[in-house]
């Protein structure tokens, strides 16, 4: 058994009105050092696969086609083995 | 004319375009559930707005994997007219039958109102009806209708004369004003703002019977 640690952001490119109405709540706090901030997903998933590079492979196609809009987002995931239970 | 409907977990404006169809435009329409896999029979095909599965995820993203879909992409490939309004404009560009994405509107707000828009091209199935660079107005609903595509999509969808509807005061952001594109081919159509919603004079405009009477004048001049 895997696990993958998977965030979603948005492309740097891409304006993200959630981030900034964020930061602007941080500087209503008086965190004025504050300079930007990005909100992203976060998924942990589970599979069963035979090696980590199966894993690897199948968390690719999964963030591909469901988990990220390749139009406006990227992902970057984290797999490693669970020990057995 | 025979429209269908498709109808996902979630959708709340399949029953108005139902009746935009059959009472407004008085011709024959069905609900299609997403459990459907055939929309053999069918003159064109409307994905409606709501929030299908919830807008999980992102919007549209689960719809684009509904039992349907496969029929509705080979509906589309015939060539004959696909229309999603509003959550059905994400669902199509989720599925990749459309360009771009529908982002957050950058005030952060669902915005409800009725929108003064522009008729960008009038030479399509769609709005044929319409007079050239005609200005209407239709509401709209949603809190994520910002249009977004990088700057090749945009550039082809001008030089393709694929805009078809733009906002005269932009209320959330999109990307040169765009309120609805076509693809390439000129038969799928997505726009934020609800014709549906705006057929009869009580509803506060009738301006967006025009886009069905498009679709009804094009299907008797082609059978």
């Amino acid at each position: 058994m895997f696990l993958a640690q998977i965030h979603v952001t948005y492309k740097p490119s891409i304006l993200d009105p959630q981030g900034v109405a964020i930061k602007n709540a941080m500087h209503r706090l008086s965190f004025n050092g504050v300079d930007a901030v990005t909100q992203g997903k976060y998924f942990e998933v589970t599979l069963n696969a035979d090696s980590k590079d199966a894993a690897e492979e199948q968390i690719d196609t999964i963030c591909d086609t469901l988990l990220a809009n390749p139009n406006m987002e990227t992902y970057r995931y984290d797999v490693k083995e669970l020990a057995n239970q | 004319m025979k429209f269908a409907v498709i109808s996902f977990p979630g959708s709340n404006c399949d029953e108005d375009l139902y009746y935009a169809i059959v009472d407004g435009l008085k011709e024959e329409a069905e609900i299609i559930p997403h459990t459907s896999t055939r929309l053999d029979g069918f003159d064109a095909v409307l994905v409606p707005g709501g929030f299908s599965y919830g807008d999980y995820l992102r919007t549209g993203a689960i719809a684009k994997f509904a039992p349907v879909m496969p029929a509705l992409k080979a509906f589309a490939a015939t060539g004959k007219p696909v229309l999603g309004i509003c959550n059905g404009f994400q669902i199509l560009t989720e599925a990749g039958l459309l360009p771009g994405s529908l982002q957050h509107n950058t005030n952060m707000q669902f915005i409800c109102e009725p929108e003064p828009l522009r008729v960008a091209n009038h030479n399509t199935m769609f709005t044929n009806d319409f007079a050239a660079d005609a200005h209407i107005t239709l509401p709209i609903a949603h809190g994520e209708g910002n249009y977004y595509c990088d700057a090749d999509t945009l550039a082809s969808l001008k030089a393709n004369n694929q805009i078809v509807f733009t906002y005269s005061d932009n209320p959330n952001g999109s990307v040169d004003d765009i309120a609805g594109i076509m693809n390439e081919q000129g038969n799928v159509l997505g726009m934020m703002p609800h014709p549906e919603r705006a057929v009869e004079s009580l509803l506060g405009s009738s301006d967006g019977l025009g886009v069905f009477r498009s679709l009804l004048a094009t299907f008797t001049r082609t059978v």
